[in-house]
């Protein structure tokens, strides 16, 4: 091991920690809200990276039809309520627009040629094909249970992820992907050759997270967010509705996960089940957060990169066995430290 | 009646009438099209529809089943077709891991069983159990014996290895293991990585710091290629080796100019246009064809050793057919006798000769070394 090498391995544990940490952060987010485990946001990951390079083959992304299917099954049920309680005017505008959406995403897919525009339209259609596809998961699969245990809604979340590496082989094939990078040069900095995509993936992570920082700091949507993080009845009463936080905290993880998986595409190959394997990565690092701290989980993500690209190099066969083990030193540390446990139910 | 009993006498109505109303061969086939190794499984599961329909003037049925790739699964799809099928061959599954799981079923109840793995642990050592089990793939020591000659006649002194963490790459670790020993070549890294895995800058450092002459990749279907990107990334300029895993047209079109000049030793099924024209090339470019026109796609080899499991059938089933009826134990036992009695029989992975001793039954005429060259494969020259 000499200088060289660690930086190289360094280099390669700071970008996996990178996307590690925006997962974390996801996660924690989406805990804290829904008191949801987001199992299934590997498969965002899987999505967005296998989509993007479906894309970039000239292929017609058919995880179209997911979405088509995720939206006509939404509106649907929109509509039975409107007819059964009472008619919204504003409601029923809604619905319009949603359907307006699919039908245009789906309109420019199939006549655009995909793989001739430039790589930010293809990151942008990507995008707009596959977060629509969370808050829809939420209104479908978590809304009707939102106050049940934490437990059925882990194993709701555990169904969800089943169900979409499944769909995952149907849209996508059993072969894996990758994408061009964003950009083809390198830069040398003293001995080490520097990869560009790295910096994108740690330049666009910092972005991510800073921007996450300044909207919940800031916005009202985000303090809402938080509001309702800290205390959902408090939040409730002070009228902020649930179901708007719910389906906003999964647009974001939708969307995080899936520029996480665009991000990292160019760097290696993605199959279709190859998300849940890079989210677990993340909740480690959320654990290490103890489910609620968001620099802790960040840090803690980071880490995980880290020692995971370290024993990589000095016990390759380990390596699985090293990272995981790692989470039960702070489980127990935390088990230690609590104090009382909280019952919600 | 109430509707419970009405629904109980149709299943024992249906269950009693089925082996009466058909008495054709039945095969079962189970392979992995969803889970893991998918890749492996649809190539193969798409192949059922091209198996041979009749032999010795009988017709033969097949009962495709998926296994998802668990192994538990694959247990109790066997299960199901012997116990209630009473099926008379078995042919799958996929994975080799999910092979190894069924063997001892197979033989207690005295079922042929023809698993296109790759894993040779299926069939070696012989034993009383394996006695029912054919393998559709070359061995893997008879693929690595074509690399290592290679490596010798141009000089490789020292190797590194690099395979996955499972049966696949810990098989091919042993296998090279022997015969670098008797060839004087030495192993001076051998790293494993697993197939998901994001990065391989770790495993490929190590190698590179070891600075051997040539690398070998021991790694099925796409995840082959990622170590070697990973190596011509670092900027590795020695000869890179890999198996007939990475024997797949995905290989090429993700590995681009990284894998430019790879070399590999696999069955002729990659490049039937330049191999000599013989009656392995004619079946094989039959199926390919045959696939084409069903599916669209080119076949992977993995396909083949479906194919080439069927086509034993039909060469052991009239023989077969003089000891006993489909169906009976007798028949099974005489169509594994059969089995193991092929001679010269040519399909598309090679020419079969089986003997009690070796029920895979390949010689080299069963693979050729390739290369990739302007991102196509050729015949190594």
């Amino acid at each position: 091991m000499n200088f060289q090498i660690a930086t190289l391995l360094g280099q390669d544990g700071l970008t996996n920690g990178a996307i590690y940490a925006l997962l974390a952060l996801s996660i924690l987010l989406v805990f804290t809200v829904t008191r949801i485990l987001l199992i299934p946001l590997g498969e965002f990951v899987t999505f967005g990276a296998l989509t993007m390079a479906a894309m970039q083959m000239g292929k017609t992304p058919k995880l179209e039809w997911l979405l088509l299917g995720l939206v006509l099954i939404d509106c649907a049920l929109d509509l039975y309520q409107q007819i059964k309680y009472h008619i919204d005017r504003n409601k029923m505008k809604m619905i319009a627009l949603k359907l307006g959406y699919a039908v245009v995403i789906i309109a420019l897919l199939n006549n655009v040629s995909l793989s001739e525009i430039p790589m930010i339209a293809q990151i942008a259609l990507t995008l707009c094909l596959i977060v629509p596809i969370g808050p829809i998961m939420y209104r479908l699969f978590f809304q009707p249970l939102a106050d049940a245990p934490a437990l059925v809604l882990l194993i709701v979340s555990i169904a969800l992820h089943v169900a979409m590496v499944g769909i995952g082989l149907l849209l996508f094939g059993p072969e894996g992907a990758r994408t061009q990078p964003f950009s083809d040069s390198g830069f040398r900095l003293g001995a080490v050759m520097l990869k560009s995509q790295t910096l994108w993936v740690i330049l666009v992570s910092i972005f991510l997270i800073v921007t996450l920082f300044i909207a919940f700091e800031r916005t009202l949507y985000g303090k809402a967010l938080r509001a309702t993080a800290v205390n959902r009845m408090g939040a409730r009463l002070q009228g902020i509705s649930p179901v708007f936080a719910g389906k906003a905290t999964f647009a974001l993880a939708a969307f995080i996960g899936s520029a996480s998986g665009i991000l990292i595409a160019p760097i290696t190959t993605l199959y279709y089940d190859s998300g849940f394997i890079i989210s677990l990565k993340g909740f480690v690092g959320a654990i290490i957060g103890g489910l609620v701290s968001y620099p802790i989980a960040a840090i803690g993500a980071v880490a995980v990169g880290m020692i995971e690209a370290f024993s990589m190099f000095w016990a390759s066969n380990y390596k699985e066995i090293i990272v995981f083990t790692l989470i039960i030193p702070f489980l127990i540390w935390r088990s230690m430290n609590s104090h009382s446990v909280e019952d919600e139910e | 009646m109430t509707p419970k009993k009405v629904i109980s006498a149709l299943f024992l109505s249906s269950s009693l009438l089925a082996p009466l109303a058909n008495a054709d061969i039945k095969i079962g086939v189970i392979s992995s099209s969803t889970g893991p190794i998918a890749l492996v499984g649809i190539p193969q599961k798409n192949t059922i529809p091209l198996l041979p329909t009749s032999a010795g003037g009988e017709k033969i049925t097949y009962l495709p089943l998926d296994d998802g790739s668990d192994p538990t699964a694959t247990v109790k799809a066997f299960k199901k077709l012997i116990d209630e099928e009473h099926v008379d061959a078995i042919i799958g599954p996929s994975g080799s891991g999910n092979a190894m799981s069924v063997i001892q079923f197979a033989a207690e109840s005295g079922t042929p069983m023809l698993a296109p793995v790759g894993t040779a642990a299926v069939v070696l050592p012989m034993t009383e159990q394996k006695k029912w089990v054919f393998k559709t793939t070359q061995n893997d020591d008879l693929i690595a014996e074509a690399l290592v000659e290679h490596m010798k006649s141009t000089g490789v002194k020292t190797i590194g290895l690099i395979g996955t963490a499972d049966p696949y790459g810990e098989n091919w670790a042993k296998v090279m293991k022997d015969l670098t020993q008797k060839s004087g070549i030495q192993i001076v890294a051998n790293e494993k990585f697993q197939r998901q895995d994001t990065s391989m800058t770790g495993q490929s450092l190590k190698v590179l710091m070891a600075n051997p002459d040539a690398v070998l990749i021991a790694a099925p279907g796409s995840s082959s290629v990622m170590p070697q990107t990973t190596l011509k990334d670092q900027g590795y300029g020695g000869t890179i080796y890999q198996t007939h895993g990475a024997a797949l047209d995905p290989f090429l079109r993700l590995g681009g100019r990284a894998v430019e000049g790879t070399i590999l030793a696999a069955s002729s099924m990659l490049v039937l246009d330049e191999v000599p024209n013989s009656p392995s090339k004619e079946i094989a470019a039959k199926y390919i064809e045959d696939y084409k026109k069903l599916h669209g796609e080119t076949p992977a080899t993995f396909g083949a050793n479906v194919l080439d499991a069927g086509l034993l059938l039909e060469n052991a089933i009239p023989s077969a057919l003089k000891s006993g009826k489909p169906g009976s134990a007798e028949f099974r036992s005489a169509l594994r006798d059969a089995l193991e009695k092929t001679k010269e029989m040519p399909a598309t992975q090679g020419v079969y000769n089986m003997t009690a001793e070796d029920h895979s039954g390949f010689d080299e005429r069963g693979r050729v070394l390739i290369t990739v060259k302007d991102g196509k494969w050729a015949l190594l020259k």
